[in-house]
């Protein structure tokens, strides 16, 4: 491992927008990708001898494909209102590390070859060159944005950085300069069905683990199925949840919430992957063959709905991207939508009373609630706009006697992303991730010293990875971050079927 | 009689650059397509929500609001107060004057001097606060020194250096008419008339891109309905039946 060689930020009470430090964060880059992980998806392996007509080109054929480029990169006013809302800005200082910022390094490069302006004063509105340089700047500071939406929120034209950085990252992949750690991943879900590569035998394994863990603990036969055709629920989660900590107790969660419900489910061998990087990478191409393998999986086992477990940005995907990406889904029990959240299902079953829970249980918490960035602000949960933050705190409080609210400037749409989302996930992006989860950490020290917190629940697997990584840097504990049903998993009650 | 000609001249390419410019990049929009659903939520499920959410977001600047007070209360004063001045002018082009524009006269000279606030305080903010500083181009500046010029020169007309209304509003009418007519040959007015012209040339190759913008911004534009509904676009479902076992 590296050696450490940046501090860790103050915390300030009240939080503090930096002053600018230009180049603060500018000798930060992720690996790049080699051969073996850009070809597989279609990238070329190696920097193109073409490169700069390469970029062009794909940046005209994306501009006639996504509506929302021409329209972001045209309307921006540079009115600032986005300068302080990124979590990286604020934690690192780096000016280029605000979002209007941020879009700045590509619009210029649009100006210069796609406007009038640009090409006949490019001094005077900003335009450049497309020079090595600049790929270098895209490369670092694309991969310093976790595509997190929050400057959206603030934009008077909802000028959404995360697509700015999708069109960045799509081109300079395109070119042959990729990010190691998103495409390797994409090229093991491809080839394995999962993230991390796990294949059937390690997962027939786990789960197995899993059963006689549980068993053991609570005396209780709660399953863990695999691949088991007529189940009435595929659950696609992500891979993380099968052996990381916290998220594994959050599949025990899901497990437990099954048994008791009744409800026959499976999870597939085939789509063993709720997380999809391709989103990350903002290729479509990629983004849509690896949802495609859900859809085969739900065909293949037979089952009459998908429900997907705790992931952010998977959610997003599953959401809002999959009826277009993989949809129809008429072949699915129109009873349900599809695909159904893990806490639109369990909050259901609480509705109806179908589950009991004894928040007793979990008296010794102090519980507070992360709001995942891509839950927030790209998807949403049940009928009404907002279900997204009512349904995880609806649950949390029926599992738990003691919750509280971080800062209202942090949560629900104004939530802060953890620090480690949009491919960021990497140690070879470490200081980055340190430095961008300080917002979050400044509003959870709050309540901790102000409340007594002393567990924030997530319902992200990169959330809850990213947390337990940094939280001990900033002094706290890693075992403060827990899943939603892990919550929940410990507050059931099993009865007897009736 | 050739400055009123040359000016009508000028009127006319203006006119036809603004229209011109601003219909090719709204067609160019409206032609692209939207692949993926990907409104900022919490967003509304319903065309009507939407309306009601592009409301509060055209006349309010509700997002603004949200993302910086200042720059909301600088940026709303000088729209609007553009827009009420803006309204005021009407009368030059009406005859005989509608009667609503009679009216808020009095409304459109506070719109002047509330417009010119806006735009100092906004200008202000690109030298005071260092974010804002870093992002401003040359080009930006240009921008707020055009418009306080034009809304400066306006005022001074109004305040100080009075002009010939009449022989003003007969270039006007003649304008609409297509009927060139003398126009004064006030300095004030010359200035304040090249500003104008200057602007609506500049608009489509410039930020202001943002006012046709804002309504083709598929994160306030869309619905958030994509389980209810299945949104596609052509060239994503060719991808989409590609990998169809």
């Amino acid at each position: 491992m590296a050696k450490r060689e940046f501090s860790i930020p103050v915390i300030k009470s009240p939080p503090e927008i930096p002053p600018i430090r230009p180049g603060a964060m500018a000798h930060s880059r992720p690996f790049v990708a080699k051969a073996e992980h850009q070809e597989p998806l279609g990238f070329p392996g190696e920097l193109v001898d073409n490169w700069k007509s390469v970029a062009i080109d794909k940046m005209e054929e994306l501009l006639g494909k996504y509506r929302a480029l021409p329209v972001f990169l045209d309307s921006c006013v540079k009115c600032g209102a986005c300068t302080d809302k990124c979590h990286y800005y604020l934690g690192t200082g780096d000016p280029k590390n605000m979002p209007v910022a941020r879009q700045d390094i590509l619009r210029s490069v649009y100006r210069r070859y796609f406007t009038v302006a640009g090409k006949y004063f490019p001094k005077l509105v900003g335009a450049a060159e497309l020079t090595e340089e600049v790929i270098d700047d895209w490369y670092r500071y694309y991969h310093q944005c976790s595509e997190c939406r929050r400057c959206s929120v603030y934009c008077p034209f909802g000028i959404d950085t995360a697509e700015i950085t999708m069109a960045g990252r799509e081109i300079l992949a395109s070119i042959g300069v990729g990010q190691k750690y998103a495409n390797e991943i994409i090229g093991k879900v491809h080839k394995i069905g999962n993230n991390l590569g796990l294949p059937e035998p390690a997962l027939v394994d786990t789960l197995e683990g899993l059963e006689e863990e549980v068993e053991e603990e609570i005396n209780v036969p709660v399953k863990f199925p695999l691949d088991q055709v007529g189940a009435e629920v595929l659950l696609v989660t992500p891979s993380a949840d099968f052996f990381a900590e916290p998220h594994v107790d959050g599949l025990i969660g899901y497990a437990k919430v099954f048994h008791q419900a009744g409800i026959s489910w499976t999870l597939s061998s085939y789509a063993s992957e709720a997380a999809n990087f391709g989103i990350f990478v903002g290729n479509y191409e990629n983004m849509q063959k690896v949802a495609e393998r859900i859809r085969q999986a739900a065909l293949d086992l037979g089952v009459k709905r998908i429900v997907v477990g705790e992931c952010g940005h998977a959610w997003r995907v599953a959401y809002s991207f999959w009826n277009t990406l993989i949809g129809p889904f008429d072949f699915l029990d129109t009873a349900y939508p599809t695909p159904q959240h893990i806490c639109e299902l369990t909050y259901h079953l609480l509705q109806q009373g179908q589950l009991k829970l004894d928040p007793a249980q979990n008296d010794d918490k102090v519980v507070t609630f992360h709001d995942s960035c891509n839950v927030s602000r790209g998807s949403r949960m049940g009928d009404m706009p907002g279900g997204q933050f009512t349904i995880p705190r609806a649950l949390i409080r029926s599992a738990c006697p003691h919750f509280v609210d971080m800062a209202p400037e942090t949560t629900h749409e104004h939530t802060f992303c953890c620090g480690g989302g949009g491919g960021l996930l990497t140690d070879d992006l470490l200081e980055l991730r340190v430095k961008g989860a300080l917002p979050r950490v400044s509003a959870l020290k709050r309540v901790i010293e102000e409340d007594g917190v002393t567990h924030m629940a997530a319902i992200c697997a990169i959330c809850k990875s990213q947390f337990s990584k940094v939280l001990p840097e900033y002094g706290m504990g890693m075992d403060m971050v827990v899943s939603v049903h892990q919550l929940i998993g410990d507050a059931l009650v099993f009865e007897p079927a009736q | 009689m050739i400055l009123g000609t040359i000016y009508a001249f000028l009127f006319l390419v203006a006119a036809f650059c603004l229209v011109v410019g601003v219909a090719l990049r709204v067609i160019r929009y409206s032609r692209t397509p939207v692949p993926l659903v990907i409104p900022t939520t919490p967003a509304p499920t319903t065309t009507g929500g939407v309306v009601s959410r592009m409301f509060r977001e055209v006349v309010l600047f509700e997002s603004l609001f949200k993302g910086s007070k200042w720059t909301w209360l600088f940026g709303w004063l000088f729209h609007f107060g553009l827009v009420v001045a803006l309204l005021r002018h009407l009368r030059y082009f009406t005859e005989p004057v509608w009667q609503w524009v009679e009216v808020i006269q009095w409304v459109g000279l506070y719109g002047g001097g509330v417009m010119l606030f806006g735009l100092l305080g906004l200008w202000a903010r690109r030298f005071l606060v260092d974010r804002v500083r870093y992002i401003s181009a040359l080009s930006d500046h240009l921008m707020l020194a055009l418009l306080v010029a034009i809304a400066g020169s306006g005022l001074a007309i109004k305040y100080g250096v009075h002009t010939d209304i009449v022989a003003l509003k007969a270039f006007t009418r003649g304008l609409l008419m297509f009927d060139w007519q003398p126009l004064p040959a006030e300095p004030l007015l010359l200035m304040h008339l090249t500003l104008v012209i200057l602007l609506m040339v500049i608009f489509p190759f410039s930020k202001l891109l943002h006012a046709p913008g804002v309504f083709f911004s598929p994160t306030r534009t869309m619905k958030d309905t994509p389980r209810e509904k299945r949104h596609s676009a052509p060239w994503a479902d060719e991808i989409n039946r590609s990998t169809l076992r």
